[in-house]
């Protein structure tokens, strides 16, 4: 296994006076899908978004512990979280493009950290799409509003946004729950495509699609990671109770 | 039995409400149908007032203004570039484009401060700050226009007038001063409602993308609420436009054809400082209610292309 591209130790998180996370350490290693679980409300989002640092547009949030990318602590002062967000990309769990054409909702990002010539970009652009696996369903309308395509649609333009900053990890949340299973389908076999040249962090309530796609899987439940390791492994002999539990739903 | 009633009510009244119905003579019931009916006209006579305020000014308006237009002809009427008072001749010329003048200059100048400060106060402001700042916005618009004026009259044209030099500081650009402030309360509110209503889903997109949160707000939300700006703009306008007791304090009300420091006289302000001279029935008389016609239309003419703009937009 090579060096994990992301990697957290001790990581507690609070909102206000609520714990969400508590003292989280997680490695998660280069070109594999790494799968949260668990049920709603125990941290696994959270945990996300504290990787790309979207959580500080929460007030009154306080981490602690240690969160590295590349073995650098991305809470060091002297790490620019706009260079951090490019590095580690993110999908949202509701399909949101801007509401702009195909085209520059893929540019925005390109555009946004300062490429401007025509040709580079379209270059860009369709690199993106194509990786996102949507070029053939939207080359003939990149005018078109990202707004008219349908929600699975949607979302591949949002990976394809996401891809066309040449990032390093790509963070997603949930990001095919609001997705009918075609779309799903889809965008399982997108994740398992990119993992090729990227690093996966997926969270997921679907556990079917932890296993179809994670290579690793950790389980948290109420802001503790309880249980994590190869994902064939945690779901054949999980070894502590409250993960068996919850793998053959009993609960959550 | 009574007792027991008396009590759940007391303690618990909306448990009285059921038994009250239930025990309702047929009779009761339908006289509540017919106060439902009757409110519901009630209702819809009030909705049917405001049409029919619109349609009866338009009438009015077309009826009283049109006979001078057409006796003047209307290519001099609009186009003629001398307003003779009570010997004619009627062109409106100097009035239209000072209107024009006065109402881009003040959107020139209010339009970016109002639009900056709704972004402020919507995207950037810590909230105490955006509290003080909102009431000081809500008290700007309702200071009455009459005290716009005075204060633009006793503060603003002195020194217009000494910082330029001129022979009297009542002129254009002390309308367009006052009109600007005039027309940011209306400008600010409108487009930080829009402003408020872009998804938090477009701003964390591309702050996902590592945008920072000034390029986030210029080029993800300010274009998500373009819409709700233009109707900001659009409102501006329209308040700018038809301002009459301010400007007429500042202005000079001279009917001069458009300059900077030039005495102008409005559209508004031309029906405003004459009506009362105009003998009934007289072509003066009837030209000024030709003026509030073309005011009119050039209010409907702003909104009309502006709704076809905004329309456009959204189909990217």
């Amino acid at each position: 296994m090579t060096d994990p591209i992301l990697r957290t130790r001790g990581l507690s998180l609070w909102y206000g006076t609520h714990q969400a996370l508590k003292s989280v350490s997680l490695d998660m290693p280069e070109h594999q899908v790494t799968a949260l679980i668990g049920p709603s409300g125990c941290g696994k989002s959270t945990f996300l978004k504290t990787l790309d640092r979207m959580n500080e547009l929460v007030p009154n949030v306080r981490v602690e512990g240690e969160a590295l990318y590349r073995g650098r602590s991305i809470f060091d002062p002297q790490v620019d979280v706009t260079w951090l967000r490019r590095q580690v990309g993110m999908v949202f769990q509701k399909p949101n493009p801007f509401p702009m054409s195909i085209y520059d909702n893929i540019a925005y990002g390109p555009r946004t950290h300062g490429v401007r010539n025509r040709e580079k970009l379209d270059a860009i652009v369709e690199g993106a799409l194509t990786g996102a696996a949507i070029w053939d369903e939207v080359k003939d309308r990149l005018k078109k509003s990202a707004l008219s395509l349908s929600g699975g649609q949607q979302q591949r333009i949002c990976i394809a946004r996401a891809l066309a900053v040449r990032p390093d990890v790509l963070l997603m949340d949930e990001a095919t729950s609001a997705l009918d299973p075609i779309s799903t389908s889809k965008i399982e076999d997108l994740i398992t495509e990119l993992k090729r040249d990227y690093t996966i962090v997926i969270v997921t309530h679907n556990m079917q699609q932890a296993t179809r796609i994670s290579d690793r899987c950790a389980f948290f439940l109420q802001g503790e990671l309880v249980e994590h390791g190869e994902t064939t492994k945690l779901f054949s002999m999980p070894e502590d109770k409250r993960t068996e539990d919850y793998i053959t739903g009993r609960f959550g | 039995m009574h007792h027991t009633k008396s009590l759940s009510r007391a303690s618990r009244p909306w448990k009285g409400l059921p038994a009250e119905l239930s025990r309702q003579s047929r009779p009761a019931r339908a006289s509540r149908a017919a106060v439902e009916r009757t409110v519901h006209g009630l209702f819809f006579l009030c909705g049917c007032l405001a049409v029919a305020s619109v349609l009866f000014i338009s009438v009015y308006l077309v009826a009283s203004g049109l006979p001078a237009m057409l006796e003047t002809g209307v290519t001099a009427f609009l186009f003629g570039p001398v307003w003779g008072g009570k010997n004619g001749p009627y062109g409106i010329l100097p009035f239209l484009l000072t209107s024009l003048a006065g109402t881009a200059g003040a959107m020139l100048l209010g339009v970016p401060v109002g639009v900056l400060t709704a972004l402020f106060l919507a995207k950037a402001a810590p909230e105490r700050l955006a509290v003080i700042i909102r009431s000081a916005v809500s008290l700007l618009a309702g200071i009455p226009s009459v005290v716009y004026g005075l204060v633009g009259m006793v503060v603003l044209v002195p020194r217009v007038q000494r910082l330029f030099g001129l022979a009297s500081g009542a002129c254009l650009l002390a309308a367009i001063a006052v009109l600007s402030v005039m027309i940011l309360p209306s400008i600010i509110n409108v487009a930080e409602t829009a402003l408020r209503a872009v998804p938090k889903e477009y701003e964390e997109a591309s702050l996902a993308l590592g945008a920072t949160r000034m390029e986030t707000i210029f080029r993800v939300s300010l274009p998500a609420a373009r819409s709700g700006i233009a109707a900001a703009v659009v409102l501006g306008v329209g308040r700018a436009v038809g301002e009459a007791m301010a400007v007429i304090m500042v202005s000079g009300n001279v009917a001069n054809l458009p300059g900077l420091f030039t005495p102008v006289r409005f559209l508004t302000t031309a029906i405003a400082s004459e009506m009362n001279y105009a003998s009934t029935g007289s072509l003066w008389r009837q030209s000024l209610y030709s003026i509030g016609l073309v005011l009119f239309l050039f209010i409907m003419l702003i909104n009309v292309c502006l709704n076809v703009f905004i329309k456009n937009r959204k189909e990217v």
